[in-house]
């Protein structure tokens, strides 16, 4: 499901702290219901890997859920996306069936690779989410090419394209910056920064700090967003959105935010301190901060959000119940999918 | 009903660990979320996290417990308004089900290993036919150079689809290193005969993005040699996400360019690539040597919904070879050719190594060997049953390839025979391969490190138990 769009022509002369009543309710409560889905959706995942369900790796979003969920609020029918293995969140996002996403979590034939691709492997061309890839850095040119399939097919859409921090030091990521402002092609870049790549911190890994600045040799523009708060995201990504749909080429943001787990679920995260992580959810959690905003502006009350909390859990826990009693693939599926038949 | 705390499993290989200490104490509230204990792997030590809220009701393992099975009870948790009548029957059940056999019922049942697959379980061999399945014949033939059919090739498919296009390095204004690609920016333009920088991993995930978009990218290597820098991409993107994605996401796309050693190029730009891609699934890849190979299957490949590494050969460009002209001249992926009926000996190659079977094949007749010569034409899927019906005719085999000879096509084609015509052979499979070692500049060692024709023929004499001539 793509989020509706608020007009945004009145945001250029507004303050850059964001105002909720400059959104309309029904989308407020969308960006609420879709973040608290993600919350509630990975922690039933790391509950189901806790008891053996899901194997192998698993990469939790929790703690990013503003970022999707704000840039898919500026998407239109028609966008691609893309992302690496960090993947749930942006399934969901795109209005992914739960159910599937978790099926194919605990490997069975109900998920949305029939079991086959696992945590990291989901595709839908319906909701033209083009993966779920697991190699480091490898989804930016493959999102290049499908902002340049929508430039050829001049259908108007554009693609989101995300990797981590991590990934900006790999250098298949500015072969495709350098052919995207070449060809002036649609593609909104969006740097999920976490701030650690598996455990090396940003610092640590790359020699300028300044993410947005690494299109600057392509002549990219780049801007930092707080990814920690969906409405910052969706003001300071609306400008980005805009440049790549006006075509004229890439955009790339860093949004700022931060996963409270460790890197996969056997990472006990030693490289950073518990008060670090503590402060970031006491402080910054993005679902409490809408929470916040919501009650304290008086656009829902306690009761309302409290529904939606339950409609949520609800939602999880049917995909849980399904996940766990969708059979495994036949074993006939083992030699099935290599090849379309010609 | 009060819910099971269960010993977590914390990495991907974890059985059991210790639960080091509790951070929450029996009545305690517990919200999502809350780290309530510390768990010890074999690795390190995690963090437990709530995912339901409550009140920790009672705690079945304590602290500084060793040896706690994953999915074993540790705790009960109390809902909101639940009592000491309903910790006491959870606190019964967890017990009935704790200790090492504890399994949550839902958990899937132990897969059997799947049986490793015999031969005729993977995917089916193309049947042997019962009879020889000629190619049909043509009444009017044009002399083509290769490199002139596979500019057609790609001509009549952009004409024919407009969701084919070409890119790569040099392929528009400069019109291909090789000329492969002559005439084709003036016909089709700019959006569709796309120049890159040269950026070979970045030009080939663009082209398996768009494929995923449903484009039918044509990418060229300027030569083979230049995709490794993409093998990535080819492989881990264009080759497996089918599999990966339950049969959703298919990418038709064809890598092409020169593959093999061209002429004094040395060893990084002289190398075979067509074991390494004929390895993996997902791929199909052709090897065709003469120019109508090159058309009809560089046709065939544009219009496979699959990723298709199609392997030229940059000597093989210039030779001229007749091409049936007919409207639409397409040839089957997976079909090889015999180029030379013989009865023998067998001589099983592809690309230009065709030629030098056909060569010894002559000198071979000369001396009263009848020779059969076998273009493989395709790779992955490999011919097995032309392959086979010819050496239960002749009885003997010698392969010819350009590429090293270990783990490499020969290799799979000996192993073939040995699993599916043992009975039928009466000399041991030879190969004939390039030179186990990096290709040397030097002329004369260039020329000692590539298969040439006469080591055809003195190994088909040797399968033959034929003296040495002259």
């Amino acid at each position: 499901m793509v989020a509706s769009r608020r007009d945004r022509a009145s945001s250029k002369d507004s303050e850059p702290a964001v105002d909720a009543h400059r959104f309309e309710p029904a989308d407020l409560e969308h960006y609420y219901r879709s973040m608290l889905l993600i919350r509630r959706f990975e922690e039933r995942a790391g509950q189901l890997y806790g008891m053996g369900l899901i194997g192998g790796f698993c990469h939790l979003y929790i703690g990013q859920e503003a970022v999707v969920v704000g840039l898919q609020a500026l998407a239109r029918e028609g966008d691609s996306i893309i992302t690496s293995y960090r993947d749930h969140g942006h399934m969901l996002a795109t209005g992914m069936d739960p159910k599937g996403v978790m099926a194919e979590l605990t490997g069975r034939i109900g998920g949305y690779s029939k079991g086959k691709g696992g945590s990291m492997h989901m595709f839908s061309r319906e909701k033209r989410f083009f993966g779920g890839h697991g190699i480091v850095g490898a989804a930016v040119p493959l999102g290049t090419g499908l902002a340049f399939a929508h430039q050829y097919n001049e259908d108007g859409g554009i693609c989101f394209c995300y990797f981590g921090d991590g990934a900006t030091n790999q250098g298949q990521v500015y072969e495709s910056f350098n052919m995207a402002a070449l060809w002036k092609l649609p593609v909104v870049y969006v740097i999920e920064n976490n701030r650690y790549g598996m455990g090396t911190s940003v610092e640590r890994a790359a020699a300028a700090g300044d993410l947005s600045q690494r299109g600057a040799a392509y002549g990219i523009p780049g801007k930092g967003v707080n990814g920690m708060n969906v409405l910052e995201v969706i003001e300071g990504a609306a400008e980005a959105v805009d440049h790549v749909r006006g075509g004229n080429g890439p955009y790339l943001l860093d949004v700022k935010t931060y996963r409270y787990r460790g890197h996969s679920m056997s990472d006990p995260a030693k490289y950073r301190s518990k008060d670090e992580v503590s402060k970031m959810r006491s402080e910054s959690d993005p679902i409490d901060q809408l929470k916040k905003r919501l009650l304290e502006d008086g656009v829902f009350d306690e009761a309302h959000l409290k529904d939606i909390d339950k409609q949520v859990k609800e939602i999880v826990g049917e995909a849980a119940e399904f996940a766990q009693n969708s059979p495994e693939p036949d074993p006939a599926e083992l030699w099935t999918d290599i090849l379309v038949d010609a | 009903m009060p819910t099971q705390i269960l010993m977590p499993a914390l990495s991907p290989t974890m059985e059991e660990g210790t639960l080091a200490r509790w951070l929450k104490a029996e009545g305690d509230t517990i919200e999502a979320g809350d780290v309530i204990a510390e768990i010890e792997t074999d690795k390190a030590t995690m963090e437990f996290e709530a995912v339901d809220e409550g009140v920790l009701g009672k705690i079945l393992v304590p602290g500084g417990t060793d040896g706690v099975k994953v999915n074993q009870p540790i705790g009960i948790l109390l809902a909101e308004g639940e009592d000491e009548s309903a910790l006491e029957d959870a606190v019964k059940a967890a017990e009935s089900k704790s200790g090492p056999k504890s399994e949550p019922a839902s958990a899937p049942a132990e897969a059997e290993p799947p049986s490793s697959p015999k031969p005729e379980a993977a995917p089916a061999p193309a049947q042997e036919e019962s009879d020889e399945d000629p190619e049909p014949t043509y009444d009017s033939f044009k002399r083509q150079s290769v490199r002139e059919a596979l500019r057609d090739a790609m001509a009549e498919e952009m004409r024919r689809d407009p969701d084919v296009f070409v890119m790569g390095e040099e392929v528009a204004q400069y019109e291909g290193a090789y000329k492969i690609t002559q005439g084709l920016l003036a016909e089709f333009g700019d959006k569709r005969v796309v120049d890159t920088p040269i950026t070979e991993m970045g030009f080939a995930g663009l082209g398996v993005g768009a494929a995923f978009a449903q484009l039918k990218p044509i990418v060229e290597f300027m030569t083979f040699n230049f995709s490794m820098q993409a093998i990535d991409q080819i492989i881990n993107s264009a080759a497996k996400t089918l599999y990966m994605a339950g049969g959703k996401m298919g990418c038709p796309i064809v890598f092409r360019g020169p593959n093999g050693a061209a002429a004094r190029v040395a060893a990084q730009h002289s190398q075979c690539y067509a074991s390494w891609y004929a390895h993996v699934p997902g791929l199909k890849v052709i090897a065709p040597w003469s120019a109508a190979d090159a058309k009809g299957l560089l046709k065939a490949a544009i219009r496979d919904p699959n990723p298709v590494v199609f392997l030229e050969n940059e000597i093989l460009y210039g030779q001229t070879f007749d091409v049936p002209d007919v409207e639409d001249f397409v040839l089957p992926i997976g079909k090889a050719k015999v180029e030379r009926r013989g009865t023998d000996v067998t001589l099983v190659a592809f690309s230009r190594m065709v030629g030098h079977c056909m060569e010894a094949a002559e000198t071979l007749a000369g001396e009263g060997i009848s020779a059969e010569v076998i273009n493989l034409r395709t790779l992955r899927p490999l011919d097995t049953a032309t392959i086979l019906r010819s050496v239960r005719k002749t009885n003997r085999v010698v392969t010819v390839e350009e590429g090293w000879p270990f783990a490499g096509i020969g290799a799979e084609i000996g192993q073939l025979c040995m699993e599916q015509a043992f009975d039928w052979l009466d000399a041991p499979v030879t190969r004939v391969a390039g030179a186990d070692v990096p290709m040397p500049y030097a002329a004369n060692l260039e020329k000692l490190a590539l298969p040439q024709p006469a080591q055809v023929v003195e190994a088909a004499r040797a399968v033959c138990y034929a003296s040495s001539q002259g």
